[in-house]
């Protein structure tokens, strides 16, 4: 049996943040759903957000940027965690996805997941950070987490409504993940089509 | 091994006086700088081909043979010729009268250009880029070799009974390389002519760069053209010399701090320690030099980009001077390195006599099956 992977990204600015508190226990959670020795890799977008910056610039990452999208991208399953600024995602988390292979995550299996100052703003995870998954042809399960300031006055008693639904989109990420063959990264080698063959298919 | 630069062709403001040079001054520092390379005996100098400001290089063919009649020994290429957004007839001619005007001291790379609205411009789509490289080169590579070509694609209009005029200077057409910094496809192209295939791997870190032309060399292979090791790969370089490394660091870094393409972004530091860039002593640019090698095996061709991001003509002048003598050194060692076996850069000479040792031993078989038959 292979062990899987879960990349584990939060694009939370202060520190300690709830943001990164949210995507620990949906990870802890999805864990629960997978054999023991799953393997949990944190990403905190805050200590790489100067080499994002200049991926944006100079088109390459730096050593540390790649081995976070290399984690990301080898994970069996993605955890996307981020606060939401101005009705959306951080600029942090977009510019982090940004700077991926426009298909590094097609067929992804991803939990996302937002945290934000009141419940009103909710919907964001459906109206502005499902379609981006959608776009990069990730496939999002259908619970999307959102933590308000609120939700943590009772974050850790059974049966309150976050953890309540921190479990279940857990489970459903785990089952996703479990059904899946684990995760190969993407080899554009592997695909590059002979010359030969191009030619005779103009 | 040849050694030579390659210049973008940038109008840049000099970030510490604020000053950018006109067009027309640019261009004759192009030339200038070309000419400098000849005296202080480098073997190439290549011209970007661009068809937006702040870039002046529009028509290279024109620039290239100007250059031709002033210099003796230089091989004139590009960094690169646009094979989608340019005619492949067009460049066939164009080359190839470059070609004869030169004395077949001209070679060219060949490049997608990632500039998205050059394609509409010149009634294209990007969407179609890798297609229209290995169409239009299909074609260039068919006019340059067979005397009258009929023809018929997807992007280009039919051709009956074409003839490109005039015909390679000796019946060889110009070496080309196919420049790529992260198509698998191109390297796949570049391989399947034995074409030469270069790596500009001066903006972005190496490891990526080596898988890359690990990949053409496997395919050059594949495809009959000799060993993995005899495959003809260049690279790119950018250096920044002063006898002592903290003058370079000290006079670079405001240039370095507002360059196109990567100013304000990594500092100095970080990009020296990630890609091919050497701001420092001659001593610190052979060392760097040298790494390329084991990176990337035994390679015929290493280009410098020297002088862009607002480098004022007597900056260049002197860094050039400075080449002149870092290159005799990489020179000396990368050739004695260089097994045999493994070709030396590509020039009109060696592809000439290769064609009459071709052609001696096809006569040889002819006239065996002839006698035998």
């Amino acid at each position: 049996m292979t062990l899987r992977t879960i990349a584990v990204v939060s694009a939370g600015l202060s520190q300690p943040s709830s943001t990164r508190l949210l995507a620990d226990q949906l990870a802890a959670a999805t864990a629960r759903g997978l054999p023991a020795g799953t393997r949990i890799e944190a990403i905190e977008l805050r200590e790489l957000a100067h080499d994002i910056v200049n991926n944006l610039l100079t088109g390459f990452p730096s050593p540390a940027l790649r081995r976070a999208i290399e984690q990301v991208t080898s994970a069996d399953g993605l955890i996307a965690v981020t606060p939401l600024y101005s009705g959306s995602y951080n600029g942090l988390f977009k510019s982090f996805f940004d700077v991926l292979d426009p298909d590094a995550l097609a067929g992804k299996p991803a939990l996302i997941a937002a945290t934000g100052g009141t419940a009103r703003h909710s919907l964001a995870l459906e109206h502005a950070i499902r379609p981006l998954f959608s776009y990069l042809h990730a496939v999002p399960v259908p619970t999307a987490v959102f933590a308000a300031t609120q939700d943590w006055g009772s974050a850790g008693s059974s049966g309150s409504a976050l953890t309540a639904r921190i479990e279940r989109a857990g489970a459903e990420l785990a089952a996703v993940i479990e059904q899946r063959q684990p995760a190969a990264g993407a080899d554009p080698y592997a695909s590059a089509i002979p010359l030969g063959q191009l030619l005779r298919d103009r | 091994m040849q050694f030579g630069i390659f210049t973008v062709g940038d109008v840049t403001p000099d970030p510490t006086t604020g000053q950018a040079p006109t067009e027309h001054e640019r261009i004759k520092a192009m030339v200038a700088i070309a000419r400098k390379a000849e005296e202080v005996g480098l073997d190439v100098f290549a011209s970007g081909e661009h068809h937006n400001p702040p870039f002046v290089p529009s028509s290279p063919t024109t620039m290239l043979g100007y250059i031709a009649a002033q210099t003796e020994k230089l091989i004139l290429s590009t960094s690169t010729t646009l094979i989608t957004t340019n005619d492949p007839v067009k460049i066939a001619e164009d080359y190839a009268m470059l070609q004869h005007l030169a004395g077949g001291r001209v070679d060219l790379m060949l490049g997608r250009g990632n500039m998205g609205p050059v394609y509409p411009w010149f009634g294209q789509d990007i969407a179609t880029g890798i297609e229209l490289a290995i169409e239009n080169y299909h074609l260039l590579h068919r006019l340059w070799r067979e005397d009258v070509v009929d023809w018929e694609g997807k992007f280009r209009t039919p051709l009956q009974g074409f003839t490109s005029t005039p015909r390679p200077l000796d019946g060889v057409p110009p070496f080309v390389w196919h420049g790529s910094i992260r198509s698998p496809q191109i390297a796949e192209q570049a391989a399947y002519y034995g074409d030469g295939f270069f790596a500009n791997h001066i903006f972005w870190p190496t490891e990526h760069f080596v898988r890359l032309v690990g990949y053409y060399r496997q395919r050059f292979a594949h495809y009959g053209h000799g060993a993995p090791e005899q495959a003809i790969v260049g690279l790119g370089g950018q250096v920044f010399m002063r006898r002592n490394s903290q003058d370079a660091v000290r006079e670079f870094r405001p240039f370095f701090d507002n360059a196109p393409v990567y100013g304000h972004g990594p500092s100095l530091e970080e990009f020296t320690s990630q890609t091919p860039l050497t701001v420092g002593s001659p001593q610190q640019v052979i060392d760097k030099t040298l790494t390329f090698r084991e990176h990337f095996g035994d390679y015929q061709r290493q280009l410098f980009l020297m002088d862009h991001a607002g480098l004022p003509l007597k900056t260049v002048l002197e860094q050039l001077d400075l080449l002149g003598e870092v290159v005799p050194v990489l020179r000396r060692e990368l050739d004695a390195l260089r097994p045999a076996t493994v070709p030396d850069g590509p020039t009109h000479e060696a592809l000439v006599a290769a064609s009459l040792a071709g052609a001696g031993t096809q006569r040889e078989t002819d006239e065996l099956e002839t006698s035998t038959s």
